[in-house]
């Protein structure tokens, strides 16, 4: 019988209530991976995900039921459960068997906590595939091993890379539908990694997997022994996602002054990058004046120091010229301010980008490319 | 505050980060304060947000009239303690016309006192940014919506053609009579709020403690008999037993859980191995597959 999250917990019951401050504890100091699917139309990105989610009993019976009932409706997999149905949630995607907008998955499993983006396929809903990117730390790109590689799987793999994704894992996809052929996988493994050579990529991960049959999802299969490698799962539990915070210039964006009464000036906004302490040196990124930090306000109290992910105000001590739209950084490594850049552009919209239109700018980047 | 952040210290950063990225962007945002526990995370992270001072915005409560009793004194209650500014709003047309979950259904109810309602209010106050308490574990629909959710000039949302969304970079702009709806919520699971709410220690309606009440079984639900208006059909017997909500809104549609958990902490532990999702114990997302869907095209939250 499925249950979700029992795996979670299986001590006896009667210790349990004691140990709920414990366990949370341990679930708080978990890490999370973010995810995504993404590759051509029809190379199983859905039904990989509702493997997944069903494979580590993660669906509540009243989920599955509904699964269930969805599969003999509109199910593509004949009379077996049609796992896509649980994450093309739109009744139009539902309909037409495609998906047409990214949708969030959340499951955990001892080792770590996961959300996962499922992303469309389709070239008309790039942009939703990009919305999906923009936040994950892996991207796992499914291939039809009887299709190999196709222009989506590489303009997806472009996408990825500029959006930062450092972390592929190529899923070779239907190897059931191959006869489990190793020559098969072994052959668009290394055709991708010439393709993406040049994207930066710190690691590719090619792994032979059947999501409608589970192979090499959650636990390795029997039916590829010529793959030594880890199941999908084991990599995602595994992979080294940490980024080199340390050493990061402090970059604090304001977002919002907040000026309750006229003693208390505050700079609201999220550490960017890098980290402050009270008492230290700060300069605004455009004008270049400097101050010291006065107090670092949360209503849980006052902190000492601030770092990259939290969202503190801050108050100076001195009046500075400073609002939305500006940056405290470290005095020692300014950021350029320039009026001219030059930029590789993912354009979302439907008509050509014209030049000489005026467009808006939205310069709050979170996260940068390394290189 | 440690060094590693934890998972809760990061959703407790993004959904400030988002309440002010609203406060600085819009020109007349509410909350919609539906005196859940979502409610009452939304409301507690709003508090921090802009601490010292107040959150800058109104708190809306769309009063169905069939919300449980406790729910309205525990909202007032809180109104009262954390001195926000609670607006109030009910469909007076719906009331005159005897609307109620009883005559003519949870689909007609809820459209007519929930999501007319919620449309009447916005127009009313011409508000350009509301928060909501949703998150995308919660429904498949919801698992497709943006943080920041763009509706129309009639507040309807349009799954197949939503915005961009990179990064932490928002779009705020609206034009004229657009809105948008906003969910820093989006990326908490139902253990997340349970364990925020237990690390936090933030009021919430004591319906969510088990405790013994006044119920009868009803199409497969568990229904709380909250005050005389429940109608009760031939056979139903009312009887006192223990049981909690997962999840809270007009009592004649709510589904119980038989439960003995009474604290917090016995809560959480429920909920490890809860075998049932949430939205089980409620009759409007069952109506019809895509309801969720249907209900936000036309403007629910």
């Amino acid at each position: 019988m499925l249950t979700a999250n029992t795996a979670l917990l299986r001590e006896d019951d009667d210790d349990n209530l004691v140990d709920i401050r414990d366990y949370v504890a341990g679930q708080e100091n978990k890490g999370l991976l973010r995810f995504l699917t993404c590759g051509s139309v029809d190379d199983g990105k859905s039904t990989l995900i509702g493997r997944l989610l069903f494979d580590t009993k993660l669906i509540f019976e009243d989920q599955l039921a509904a699964l269930e009932s969805d599969s003999k409706k509109h199910g593509t997999a004949g009379d077996e459960i049609d796992f896509a149905l649980l994450v093309d949630g739109l009744e139009a995607e539902r309909e037409q068997g495609i998906t047409i907008d990214v949708a969030y998955r959340f499951f955990s499993t001892p080792r770590r906590k996961f959300i996962v983006a499922d992303t469309p396929g389709h070239e008309q809903y790039t942009r939703n595939m990009a919305t999906g990117a923009s936040t994950a730390d892996v991207a796992i790109v499914l291939v039809d091993a009887r299709q190999g590689i196709l222009p989506q799987t590489r303009r997806h793999s472009m996408i990825a890379s500029l959006l930062g994704i450092r972390h592929i894992v190529l899923a070779v996809n239907k190897i059931d539908l191959v006869a489990f052929d190793e020559a098969v996988f072994e052959r668009i493994a290394a055709e991708y990694r010439a393709f993406a050579e040049d994207l930066g990529f710190d690691t590719i991960r090619p792994i032979p997997m059947s999501a409608r049959y589970g192979d090499n999802v959650i636990r390795s299969s029997g039916k590829t022994p010529w793959y030594e490698g880890p199941s999908l799962l084991e990599h995602l539990e595994t992979v080294d996602i940490e980024a080199e915070a340390d050493g990061k210039p402090f970059r604090f964006p304001v977002q919002y002054v907040s000026r309750p009464n006229l003693d208390f000036r505050g700079f609201s906004g999220t550490v960017a990058a890098g980290r402050i302490g009270v008492g230290e040196r700060v300069a605004v990124a455009k004008s270049g004046k400097q101050t010291r930090i006065r107090r670092i306000v949360t209503q849980d109290g006052d902190l000492e120091t601030a770092a990259e992910g939290q969202a503190v105000t801050l108050l100076l001590e001195d009046e500075v010229e400073l609002s939305r739209g500006n940056l405290l950084v470290t005095p020692e490594a300014r950021p350029h301010v320039a009026d001219q850049f030059s930029a590789t552009l993912v354009w979302f919209d439907e008509k050509p980008l014209l030049p000489g239109r005026s467009i808006s700018c939205v310069p709050r980047p979170t996260r940068f490319r390394r290189r | 505050m440690p060094a590693v952040l934890t998972h809760l210290d990061r959703l407790e950063a993004e959904a400030i980060h988002i309440f002010r990225e609203v406060a600085a962007t819009f020109s007349k945002p509410v909350m919609l304060y539906s005196v859940g526990k979502d409610s009452s995370v939304l409301m507690h992270l709003a508090m921090k947000a802009f601490y010292p001072a107040k959150p800058p915005f109104p708190f809306l409560h769309v009063d169905t009239t069939w919300k449980f009793r406790e729910m309205i004194a525990f909202r007032d209650r809180m109104a009262k303690e954390k001195g926000f500014d609670l607006l109030v709003h009910v469909n007076e047309e719906g009331v005159r016309e005897g609307i109620n979950p009883f005559d003519h259904g949870s689909n007609t109810h809820t459209h007519v006192m929930k999501t007319v309602a919620l449309r009447q209010a916005l127009d009313k106050y011409d508000f350009d940014a509301a928060f909501g308490g949703a998150r995308r574990d919660e429904e498949k629909s919801r698992a497709k919506e943006r943080i920041f959710s763009f509706r129309s000039a009639g507040h309807g949302w349009d799954p197949k053609n939503q915005r961009p969304e990179m990064w932490k970079i928002y779009n705020t702009r609206v034009a004229q009579g657009e809105s948008i709806r906003v969910f820093p919520l989006s990326n908490w699971t139902e253990q997340d709020i349970w364990q925020y709410i237990l690390q936090e220690n933030i009021p919430i309606v004591p319906l969510y403690l088990a405790a013994k009440r006044p119920v009868v079984d009803r199409g497969g639900m568990t229904i709380m008999v909250d005050d005389d208006r429940m109608r009760l059909q031939p056979g139903e017997k009312v009887e006192e037993r223990m049981v909690r909500f997962r999840t809270l809104g007009c009592y004649p549609l709510t589904g119980a859980i038989p439960s003995t958990a009474a604290s917090l902490e016995e809560i959480v532990g429920e909920m490890l191995t809860a075998r049932t999702s949430e939205r089980q114990g409620r009759l409007i997302d069952r109506d019809e597959a895509g309801s969720m869907e249907k209900k936000k095209r036309e403007g629910y939250f």
